[in-house]
């Protein structure tokens, strides 16, 4: 086990997985090809990159589900991985609850998986059936399982598919948090950068081979880039404030920490003065207001221009 | 007026479905119906080997098993053909391989009704000894690769990816049917050997919360019919073997009459929410 000097600065020694010119065929076609990079304890390497190219194999080779046929990947000995695959079939005969699902590939004390479950949000689902989880729930339980294991590398392929964009944000967030508290290196795969930027140390753009890598900042700009993305979903790294917070569970957090069942425009706990603080950046910014209509007691989210 | 043979057939039929409960689930989980039927279909061809052979019959049932599925695995990395064919193709000629060679030994008279339909009233003390022996050493390996099978049963990936090594669990599973259609087949016979896997656990599917009760329900299930089947047998003279997998389908049709009266009382719950 290479566990010692956690968070030290000998770069080599913090090497988790290390991949070179590593490549994937079959039926005589190469998936991923000459694919070069490492993940080391607490950086965030994220994979993009247009669908089939590549990032789900690459991810596979990483954790050595998939062996590559061409080139190597080293492991730290001892490496305990925190997977949350892309796509997950579980065949409805199976009886499998939250709980069951948690301790699915290790055991765990009521303790430790309740906080994970806390953690993404789902904490009253903990004794429901998986196949009665909506697809976002069952994306959160996936992550709470990964979390809970305390890997020393996390992969998780699309880690928010199915997640609503204000869910999506904030596991994200978390995301982060694991990463700066535990040390833990984490490979993560997501074909928007927007959303994934902000809590990134390295972005790698995948297209059956390495196309371009570096900072978000850099990446967003490169030629490849825009080339495989095009220039129209612009990118800027911003934080914004909502004065409050939905919780899974239907309630509502305000900003001032109370939580009520509903949330009005004037129930006194919104403060309009403190809205929507952003990030100066020279390029593209988004007006990512909210804006809350109540029509007959539900409420629907007014998102202003939020992909610009 | 329970014979010896009555209470012996009893003892082993129980045996068989103990053992085959948990590991019907499984088939159940993973979709291997017809891959168990497979198996089974080529039990035949190790019976006609056992005798051409003179060797042990169990060790020829299982070793013919094991091949069999083998194979299958071998020709399905291949993917030239769809799995369901590939099985249906290996199936069928599986049996039909055993029933020409058995044809074939002229200087053996055989039951062949016996070994196609089982001959439960007919186990000796060495068959219950093995079917017993053959049985716990069949629950102790899944107990002991309980979690790793879970795992690669959900995700072949993410076992893999954790350190679960699905391919070496799915080897042990597959000599663990072998084994169990190696020991059921003289109480069901090869025809049925898949039922008595499928049928219990998809009777305690119903009633299970977690894949642990649900491979225990399934083996009381499976003795449950076991029980019944044998004393129906005896009762209006029908042959054991289908008398236990009609027992079984009643279970199982029994178990869908409260499954709709807990279906509306969660319905009535869910409005009471509302």
């Amino acid at each position: 086990m290479q566990m010692t000097e956690r968070g030290s600065n000998a770069r080599s020694d913090d090497r988790l997985v290390t991949l070179k010119a590593a490549g994937i065929r079959r039926d005589g076609r190469w998936l991923v090809r000459g694919v070069d990079f490492s993940i080391a304890r607490g950086e965030v390497v994220t994979l993009i990159g247009p669908n089939g190219a590549g990032k789900s194999t690459t991810a596979k080779m990483a954790i050595g589900v998939l062996k590559a046929d061409e080139g190597s990947v080293t492991r730290a000995a001892g490496l305990r991985v925190g997977y949350v695959p892309q796509k997950l079939a579980i065949d409805w005969t199976m009886p499998l609850s939250v709980r069951r699902l948690m301790r699915l590939t290790g055991p765990l004390t009521d303790t430790e998986l309740m906080a994970a479950l806390t953690a993404t949000g789902i904490p009253h689902l903990i004794d429901s059936e998986v196949r009665h989880l909506s697809g976002g729930e069952f994306q959160r339980a996936l992550l709470a399982r990964a979390i809970a294991r305390k890997p020393d590398l996390m992969v998780l392929d699309e880690p928010v598919q199915g997640v609503d964009f204000a869910g999506e944000s904030a596991l994200y967030e978390l995301i982060r948090t694991i990463r700066n508290s535990t040390g833990c290196g984490i490979l993560m795969i997501s074909h928007d950068l927007h959303m994934v930027m902000a809590g990134t140390d390295t972005v790698i753009c995948l297209n059956g081979h390495i196309c371009c890598r570096g900072t978000p900042e850099t990446v967003s700009q490169s030629p490849d880039y825009l080339k495989l993305f095009g220039n129209t979903r612009s990118l800027a790294v911003y934080s914004h404030n909502h004065d409050h917070t939905h919780l899974p569970d239907g309630r509502v957090m305000h900003g001032d920490g109370s939580i009520t069942d509903h949330c009005h425009p004037d129930d006194g706990h919104h403060h309009p003065e403190e809205h929507h603080r952003h990030d100066g950046h020279d390029h593209t910014h988004h007006d990512h207001s909210h804006d809350h209509s109540h029509h007959h007691g539900d409420h629907a989210h007014v998102n202003g221009d939020k992909r610009a | 007026m329970l014979d010896d043979f009555f209470i012996r057939a009893m003892i082993a039929g129980i045996g068989v479905a103990l053992t085959a409960g948990p590991l019907g689930c499984f088939v159940v989980w993973r979709r291997m119906a017809y891959f168990g039927d497979t198996m089974a279909h080529s039990a035949l061809l190790g019976v006609a080997l056992s005798l051409f052979f003179q060797i042990n019959l169990l060790i020829a049932v299982f070793g013919v098993a094991v091949l069999v599925s083998l194979l299958l695995l071998g020709l399905q990395r291949r993917q030239s053909l769809s799995a369901d064919a590939l099985l249906g193709i290996l199936s069928h000629s599986a049996l039909a391989i055993g029933l020409v060679l058995v044809a074939f030994m002229t200087w053996v008279r055989i039951d062949l009704i016996a070994f196609l339909f089982g001959d439960i009233l007919a186990v000796t003390p060495t068959d219950i000894a093995l079917i017993w022996v053959g049985g716990a050493l069949v629950v102790a390996a899944l107990v002991f690769l309980w979690r790793p099978l879970i795992a690669s049963t959900v995700s072949e990936d993410l076992a893999e990816a954790e350190g679960m090594k699905p391919a070496q669990a799915r080897l042990f599973f597959m000599l663990l049917m072998a084994l169990v259609i190696a020991i059921a087949m003289k109480i069901v016979g090869i025809m049925l050997i898949t039922s008595l896997l499928i049928i219990p656990a998809a009777t305690a599917r119903r009633f299970s919360a977690s894949p642990e009760i649900m491979a225990v329900l399934a083996s009381v299930i499976g003795a449950l019919a076991v029980i019944g089947g044998l004393f129906g047998s005896l009762h209006y003279d029908t042959p054991s073997g289908p008398s236990i997998v009609v027992a079984a389908l009643l279970l199982f049709i029994l178990s869908l009459l409260p499954a709709a009266g807990k279906n509306t009382a969660e319905k009535a719950d869910n409005k009471g929410v509302r």
